[in-house]
């Protein structure tokens, strides 16, 4: 289980669920259901179905003959894509759909479409919802695997997997770092997500986040809670920036964004109390000048876009493990 | 005119009189005629006799917070398949919230439902009337109205009136007619969103999170009201250690001051929720391991007067739903006798305190002659196995709907036989020779 370091991957040419030793989960719902083997397991999956997307025929059709639905109750141009992509390059078939719901009707509107669509056979549903726990439930009625693509503020697991890997990539190594993540905390499924994989993997993890933004109990989760970014920033490997839903500055949360902005805003000030190697990351999509100077978010230290990359391998390796190629199933 | 009814060889317990002894009771023209302590007694020659060895006699059980579907919801529950669920859980009367299509707000409906129960229901339906018209938390009902058609209390159910002088008003308006008020205490605000206990739990479910003092802060303001304007106030169910000391302190200065909880919150916490079971969404939240210490303490010390069930049927359609999105409520009618004994065979609570805390601590609250077991009061009495193991299944249940929090469960404590003045309403059979 050697960690492919990024000169290594590139040279890379094929990548085979034959590989690995068989990935023993049903479905990919939550970071909470993987052990720390099963994490690194599919890490590097992930590195080795990079290259694939660097090729002139980013073609690696595993799932060939395999129909992948993606169910999007809640819009998302970006992992959707992610998702359609990383099917595609597998091979699969790639039905995309967008079921707007009043909010109303909305869990009526989640089981029936789940018995609809299983009775199409699909081999995977890839699932967003706006409710915690929704993805599960969904998964219970259904016959083939289910990936969470975000519910609620509850997880973000195949977020936090590319996470782990862009880390991994650049600094070589993931146990042992420091990680800071910075934002709104209370409301976001990327932060608990990466809590549960950066902490599985021996990760310092601090959040830093003014004290309307942070959940009860999350000092339980994180290594550090801090409200001043500068002391939270002190010494940190790796800054991650959370979005500022624009609609908490309203002065019901956050008085302002200017205010937001002077406090928790990254920009090259703060940023300077990160390790000079410190890389900046975001999970997209970026509200520059509210939560990030567009000139840090553009600079050299980010690897907002290269996250983006490893985003579609993580999920080309996460289809990969839950769809063995010769699965009947 | 009924055979009168020897009930002999009982373990007799009366909260009542706070006496446990064994003896026999004899029913004639639906009222306990004499008790008698010990042996044989003389026998009407037509009595039937019933041998109660091995098992309790106690005053059937009163359940101050029970929800059903009818009139308006009948798929979930009417008044009729309450009351055989009612009768198989050993409770032989039960207030009956007005949260109703359409809401008990008016004489004539506590009227209607007084007929309809009369009619269909096995057990005792005690009405209550809304505080406020259409449950609007605005405008106050008709209350001597209410009392006149038989309006047992007054209450908003399940909705929490927002509005300090509105409360005032009623309270004060209540006590001229010496009218029972049961209020929820939740402030809409501080709860918001919030679906669960708020804390770490929430935090890793993703949940948002309800806060203590969405309780204790409308609680505090109530408390205040009533002590202001001499009103008899019940706290309809409480959940968390700081509530029971507001409580505990307002009780030095009124006597008419009492509180209740649910089954749920002195059985259960915030971890049964597990991986986002609906059928713990409760509206007083199920809260820490810690909490439901203080409330069983709480029960202990007399602070919190009565345990009831919060029955509360629910369909499918409302309950497999994403947590957030999902009702409110679990049926509890059933369980809440054998849930409740829980306490007892874990030493936690005495049995003579939780019975009082489901018979004769709410017909002092109420005003009701039942809930003891005394010449002259109603013969609403049940026969249970304090000891008779058996496991919670949903397709043994009598109430039309299925959402328990006790799925599983395995209880000890067993209605063998509920006595509705003085009628047989419900037997367990093989188990009485």
């Amino acid at each position: 289980m050697a960690q492919t370091s990024p000169g290594k991957a590139s040279t890379t040419t094929t990548a085979s669920s034959g590989d690995f030793p068989p990935f023993r989960q049903r479905h990919l719902l939550s970071i909470a259901d993987l052990k720390q083997h099963e994490i690194i397991d599919l890490l590097d999956r992930a590195d080795a179905m990079v290259p694939v997307s660097r090729q002139e025929r980013k073609t690696h059709p595993t799932l060939a003959g395999k129909t992948q639905i993606n169910l999007f109750f809640e819009a998302s141009t970006r992992t959707q894509g992610s998702f359609e992509i990383a099917g595609k390059r597998l091979g699969a078939l790639v039905m995309n759909m967008s079921v707007k719901t009043s909010s109303v009707s909305k869990g009526e509107t989640l089981i029936d479409t789940a018995s609809t669509l299983n009775a199409m056979r699909p081999d995977v549903i890839v699932v967003r919802h706006s409710a915690a726990g929704a993805v599960e439930l969904l998964s219970q009625k259904v016959g083939c695997a289910v990936i969470n693509a975000g519910d609620g503020a509850h997880e973000h697991p195949t977020q936090a997997l590319l996470d782990a890997l862009t880390i991994r990539r650049h600094k070589g190594r993931i146990s042992g770092l420091t990680v800071a993540i910075c934002g709104d905390i209370a409301n976001s499924r990327v932060v608990r997500s990466n809590l549960l994989l950066l902490g599985a993997l021996n990760v310092r993890t601090r959040v830093i986040a003014p004290r309307n933004l942070l959940p009860a109990g999350i000092e339980s989760l994180a290594t550090e809670v801090f409200t001043d970014m500068r002391e939270g920033l002190a010494g940190a490997d790796v800054v991650m920036m959370l979005r500022l839903q624009h609609e908490r500055a309203n002065g019901r949360m956050i008085p302002s964004v200017r205010e937001y902005y002077r406090f928790y805003g990254l920009d090259a000030e703060k940023l300077g109390f990160a390790k000079p190697d410190a890389i900046v990351m975001h999970p997209g999509p970026m509200n520059r000048g509210v939560e990030i100077d567009p000139a840090i978010a553009d600079g050299v230290q980010s690897v907002i876009n290269e996250q983006v990359e490893m985003g579609v391998a993580v999920r080309m390796a996460v289809l990969d493990a839950l769809l063995p190629a010769g699965d009947q199933s | 005119m009924s055979r009168p009814v020897l009930i002999e060889n009982a373990r007799i317990v009366d909260p009542g009189s706070m006496t446990d002894h064994q003896g026999a009771v004899l029913i004639e023209n639906g009222l306990i005629s004499d008790i008698v302590q010990g042996g044989p007694v003389g026998v009407p020659e037509d009595a039937e006799v019933i041998n109660a060895r091995g098992l309790i006699l106690a005053p059937g059980l009163i359940d101050m917070r029970v929800f059903t579907g009818e009139p308006g919801k009948e798929y979930r529950e009417t008044l009729q398949s309450a009351g055989e669920a009612a009768a198989a859980g050993g409770i032989t009367s039960f207030v009956m919230m007005p949260d109703t299509t359409p809401v008990v707000d008016d004489g004539a409906l506590i009227d209607f439902l007084i007929r309809r129960a009369g009619a269909t229901s096995k057990v005792n339906v005690l009405p209550a009337g809304a505080i406020t018209k259409g449950l609007n938390g605005s405008e106050i009902t008709e209350f001597g109205l209410l009392k006149e058609a038989g309006a047992v209390c007054l209450t908003d159910g399940r909705r929490s009136i927002q509005s300090n002088s509105l409360l005032r008003t009623a309270f004060s308006y209540a006590a001229n007619y010496d009218m029972q008020i049961i209020h929820h205490v939740a402030d809409r605000e501080l709860t918001g969103d919030g679906v669960m206990n708020e804390g770490l739990f929430a935090t890793i479910l993703g949940l948002r999170g309800i806060p203590l003092e969405a309780e204790t802060i409308p609680l505090a303001r109530d408390l205040q009201l009533a002590v202001l304007t001499g009103t008899r106030y019940h706290a309809a169910q409480i959940s968390t250690a700081y509530s029971a000391s507001l409580v505990r302190e307002a009780k030095r200065r009124s006597k008419k001051i009492t509180c209740g909880i649910s089954i749920n919150n002195l059985s259960l916490n915030e971890n049964d929720i597990g991986r986002y079971r609906t059928f713990f969404k409760l509206a007083t939240p199920l809260r820490t391991e810690d909490d439901r210490q203080a409330m069983i303490e709480g029960l202990r010390s007399g602070v919190i007067d009565t345990i009831h069930s919060d029955h509360d049927p629910q369909d499918s359609e409302v309950k497999r739903m994403p947590f957030a999105e999902a009702s409110d409520g679990a049926i509890g009618l059933e369980t809440l006798l054998a849930a409740a004994l829980r306490l007892v065979h874990s030493r936690d609570v005495d049995l003579m305190t939780v019975l009082r805390a489901m018979t004769f601590r709410p017909a002092q609250i109420l005003g009701l002659p039942s809930g003891r077991i005394a010449k002259g009061a109603p013969a609403d009495l049940i026969l249970f196995d304090l000891d008779y193991p058996w496991q919670v299944a949903e397709r043994d249940f009598h109430s039309r709907s299925r959402n328990t929090a006790f799925e599983g469960a395995r209880l000890a404590g067993k209605v063998m036989r509920t006595i509705v003045g003085g009628q047989t309403v419900h037997t367990f059979a093989e188990e009485i020779s």
